[in-house]
């Protein structure tokens, strides 16, 4: 009898105390997780400035934004348009092989074949390419239409898993599957293709803009030529030109006009350079053949050319891409917080909002390799430029998505306002999309400290870009490798916390803009 | 103390309320009574914009943030009251003297047992409950409410309202349970298609003529 009014009491102490004692929620403890770990990275990451007069020079490229030079508006011109065409025709032919494969992304085959292509970045493939085609334009069409091909097919799945298959299973049998799915499926779902589709051609435009830094004839290339020359005016009238075609999009991209525009575009990146099948079958049979076994030193020579590459060059440079992501990552973070209001009604005024969409604009159209690009060469070679272009530009992204979302927040007419508003009504409304958007780009910010490497930063692509320039391709293609695999793991990490954290992204809208 | 004149209110393409004249002095214990749609929330809207710095408000959604606990959600009636940083601290610490307070006001709608339970685990009753709270955390003098105990069984309805009658003192409620009008409120307003239909004192008034006319 007594003891079992005592099981009854502890239980009833026990749910009392459930609700009594405040627990911190799981996010919250994972938030800080992260932020001790890039803590725990600053000591060992090299965040020092060795310029002689950062400021300065800084001072000289503020300097060249109020005389953007038209004088020399001729090349900008012309690399605008090769930017232009490069994006548009990778783009669009990656979107009609994603599309393909999208059809058979249930294949386990398709689906890693696919993991891995978009683990490698846009430069990567370019940087391989360039060994096989030479300047060909094929270079760049294949460096944008691989990996892209590869993310559209897994977006293009996503979709269409989501989608309503009822009417389609009623008249599959009747109609068979390629008529069914072109009355039944495609008409639901074709907008939302459309949507990501053009989303996509933006980051193309970027993308597309980069691969002038390894020697395509795009934005890039003139732009670093401009930067080094110091011709800051030249700089600005690059940046301005590709900002206004980024801004005028929706102008000038309609689905109509886009046949039109593929059938242009060959026309301007064509140029003289020959495919020579020599190059190609001697990249295959001899480059990329580890030179042990070119040597026939046997397995015993492979494995200690393997662990002498891995110790000297694939494990430092995996220290600092993790570190420096770790840092850059917590870093966006924070400034997506601070910045999303900027764009949010539950803070500003039209006016306000205004200038806070153009400051996000600008942010998150500069590709992350040009602001890297343009702090490295005023502050000097540390991971601090590359720390900073990274939480930029994704926090810009990010800023914008949870501005967008907060937006669709309705709160009571008489909740608080400012800081209380921010703290107490906002934020934890939003915060589990903001960590989901943010894991998302996870991987995506590891995937772009990887080749900011090429820059000089010590991360996996120092390593990889060495290797090219010492014409060591075969270790090159093991390092190139290496990351990807190191972004597959984190990306599996990242799916793994969101499902544990049940992060979901809203609508379909912000989802599409948030997944690249 | 709240008037309104000839009032009309319309959305996009229809006329919510069509000539209301009502004046609400300090004291009174109002009940707007009606089918949905039939422009409470609307009326209740145009009362707030009067003085909105006065009013404790229970909206029909409630107006909480799911994923605070309730601790959180009721001590947000008197951000107002504190210095920032106060707030910042106690969002991140629940510190002593809020919770007490909090936890106090929580024994009388009973749900202290759920003080950091997260609202999003509640159910409609229970976070009807808390708007409920939010509101009397607020420590005004004027309380709205638009249905404040929709989604209460009979024996925590007349808790609500009795609560509801000794912290405030005036109270403008839209309703549709009309017993719960006539037993708490001193005066009740009838609207029907964005008209004020009726306007008398609970004593003049007979149950099953409201019931006929405003009841759903």
């Amino acid at each position: 009898m007594y003891a079992k009014t005592c099981l009854i009491f502890t239980v009833n102490k026990l749910t009392v105390s459930k609700g009594l004692r405040f627990r911190r929620s799981p996010r919250w403890k994972v938030s800080w997780l992260f932020v001790f770990v890039a803590l725990a990275c600053l000591p060992f990451a090299d965040l020092s400035i060795s310029t002689y007069d950062p400021w300065a020079e800084l001072g000289r490229l503020f300097g060249g934004l109020l005389q953007p030079s038209l004088v020399a508006i001729e090349k900008p011109f012309e690399a605008l348009l090769q930017t232009l065409a490069f994006a548009i025709l990778g783009v669009s032919s990656g979107s009609l092989i994603g599309f393909g494969l999208a059809q058979l992304f249930h294949l386990r085959l398709v689906r890693i074949v696919c993991a891995s292509v978009r683990a490698i970045h846009e430069l990567f493939w370019a940087l391989i390419f360039l060994q096989i085609f030479g300047l060909h334009p094929l270079t760049g069409l294949l460096a944008l239409g691989l990996p892209y091909a590869a993310t559209f097919a897994k977006v293009y799945a996503e979709i269409l898993e989501e989608g309503d298959r009822r009417a389609y299973d009623t008249i599959r049998q009747s109609a068979g599957p390629t008529s069914a799915f072109f009355y039944a499926r495609l008409p639901d779902l074709w907008q939302h293709f459309v949507t990501y589709t053009g989303y996509r051609l933006e980051c193309g435009l970027r993308s597309s803009a980069v691969l002038g830094f390894v020697g395509l004839p795009t934005l890039g290339y003139y732009l670093s030529t401009a930067f080094l020359e110091g011709a800051y005016a030249e700089v600005w009238a690059l940046l301005i030109l590709f900002y206004l075609v980024i801004a005028s999009l929706r102008y000038w991209l309609r689905p109509k006009l886009l046949p039109l525009y593929i059938l242009i575009a060959p026309f301007i990146i064509a140029n003289d350079s020959e495919i020579s099948v020599d190059n190609i079958s001697r990249f295959f049979t001899q480059d990329i053949v580890p030179l042990p076994l070119r040597n026939s030193e046997g397995l015993s020579g492979l494995w200690q050319w393997f662990t002498e590459l891995f110790l000297t060059e694939a494990l430092p440079g995996i220290i600092n891409t993790l570190l420096l992501t770790q840092i850059a990552l917590v870093l966006t973070g924070l400034i997506a917080l601070i910045w999303f209001p900027l764009i949010s009604r539950l803070f500003f005024e039209r006016f306000g909002r205004l200038l806070g969409h153009l400051f996000l604009v600008i942010m998150r159209s500069t590709p992350e390799y040009i602001l890297a690009f343009i702090l490295l060469t005023l502050w000097g070679p540390s991971m601090l430029p590359a720390v900073i272009a990274l939480a930029l530009h994704n926090g810009a992204i990010i800023a914008h998505l949870m501005g967008r979302y907060s937006n669709t927040l309705s709160l009571r007419v008489d909740a608080t306002a400012g800081m209380n508003r921010y703290a107490y009504e906002v934020v934890p409304r939003i915060y589990n999309q903001f960590l989901a958007f943010l894991f998302y780009r996870w991987e995506i910010i590891q995937r772009e400290t990887a080749i900011l490497g090429i820059l000089g930063i010590t991360t996996l692509g120092f390593y990889i870009d060495s290797a090219i320039q010492d014409i060591r391709l075969d270790r090159a293609m093991v390092l190139i490798a290496i990351t990807a695999a190191l972004n597959v793991c984190i990306d599996s990490l990242s799916h793994y916390i969101r499902s544990k954290l049940r992060l979901s992204i809203g609508s379909q809208q912000i989802s599409a803009e948030s997944r690249r | 103390m709240l008037h309104l004149v000839s009032a009309n209110a319309s959305y996009e393409d229809s006329i919510a309320l069509t000539d209301i004249t009502l004046h609400i002095p300090v004291g009174q214990k109002l009940a707007l009574i009606g089918r949905s749609g039939a422009g409470k929330s609307t009326l209740l809207k145009l009362l707030y914009d009067q003085r909105p710095t006065d009013i404790a408000l229970v909206p029909q959604d409630y107006g909480l943030v799911t994923s605070l606990s309730l601790f959180h959600n009721v001590y947000m009636g008197q951000l107002g009251r504190h210095p920032l940083w106060y707030n910042l601290l106690n969002l991140i610490k629940p510190l002593k003297k809020p919770v007490g307070e909090v936890q106090s006001i929580l024994s009388v709608v009973q749900l202290s047992d759920k003080l950091f339970e997260p609202i999003g685990q509640l159910s409609g009753g229970q976070q009807q409950r808390a708007a409920i709270a939010r509101a009397i955390m607020q420590n005004g003098d004027i309380l709205f409410a638009d249905e404040p105990v929709s989604s209460l069984d009979e024996q925590q309805s007349n808790l609500v309202m009795k609560v509801l009658c000794q912290r405030f003192e005036t109270l403008v409620l839209a309703m549709h349970d009309i017993d719960l009008a006539l037993k708490y409120c001193d005066r009740i307003v009838g609207l029907d298609n964005g008209r004020i239909t009726i306007d008398e004192p609970t004593g003049s008034l007979v149950r099953k003529d409201l019931l006929d006319i405003y009841g759903e």
